[in-house]
């Protein structure tokens, strides 16, 4: 079995936020970990890491699936709003982009044979959630979840 | 790595124990070798315990789910067992349709639910 991946030193609020390259699927345990290092220091409750783990999961792997090459950047980091604190990471890639948004946030749309939960069951999970996409030139979503 | 697939016999049962964080190959290497050893030793049930996954994305619920589908066709009864509660609410909220899995709270109702699945099926009672 694949050894358990290390995650990159958790961020304190203020530093600058921890990135993970993803360049194929074994790369999902990174982002997995990381997240749940990061909901660790945020102080978030195991539902709510259990969700942004699950997330980040679907997200990353939207990369590896669609993205040119399977590429993309995840950059992690602890946010802050008065005393609330959260996890906030940002999925970009510069794959082809999503033609109609519309569609791909629609829960069962899939263009890849999967069941097209990824991008709206994401988005239900998260506090906050954020697509921009540009056909052709690529996809940045940034999530945000707080611990209360 | 087949070797390290998590597969246990008990009577008629296969008992597959999921753990730790698993990768896609992995998961669908374990859902390859449940197939296997079910069409082999001809079990009647299977029980699979993922008390020990902390995380099951769309991807891990759909290969388990296909994995119940494969077990039905070759004639055996799956039941899934100790879900955690944080990835249950995720579960719903993701949307994923476990419509046609069968769960029990822990392994020992499992394996009681299992044997009333066969008995159902098979209009026999030990």
């Amino acid at each position: 079995m694949t050894p358990l991946a290390t995650a990159a030193e958790p961020r304190a609020p203020g530093e600058a936020p921890t990135l993970v390259q993803i360049t194929g699927e074994a790369d999902l345990l990174r982002v997995r970990s990381t997240l749940r290092a990061q909901a660790q220091v945020a102080g978030l409750g195991l539902t709510a890491a259990t969700k942004l783990v699950t997330a980040g999961s679907e997200l990353a792997r939207n990369i590896v699936r669609y993205a040119t090459h399977g590429q993309g950047v995840v950059l992690v980091e602890t946010a802050e709003e008065g005393s609330r604190r959260g996890v906030r990471a940002r999925f970009s890639d510069d794959g082809p982009g999503i033609v109609d948004l519309g569609a791909a946030m629609t829960d069962g749309y899939s263009s890849g044979g999967s069941m097209g939960l990824g991008l709206p069951g994401s988005r239900r999970l998260m506090d906050e959630f954020e697509i921009d996409s540009v056909p052709g030139r690529g996809t940045t979503i940034v999530i945000c979840q707080w611990n209360r | 790595m087949l070797e390290q697939v998590p597969l246990q016999r008990l009577g008629h049962t296969i008992i597959v124990t999921l753990q730790g964080d698993l990768d896609d190959a992995t998961v669908e290497r374990i859902e390859r070798a449940v197939t296997d050893e079910v069409a082999k030793v001809r079990a009647r049930g299977v029980l699979i315990d993922v008390s020990g996954l902390a995380v099951v994305d769309s991807f891990v619920a759909r290969v388990i789910a296909r994995l119940v589908g494969m077990v039905a066709l070759l004639g055996a009864v799956s039941t899934i067992v100790g879900i955690q509660p944080a990835v249950a609410i995720t579960l719903v909220e993701l949307g994923v349709p476990m419509d046609h899995v069968h769960t029990a709270l822990n392994a020992e109702q499992g394996m009681a639910r299992l044997r009333r699945m066969w008995d159902d099926t098979t209009g026999y009672r030990r």
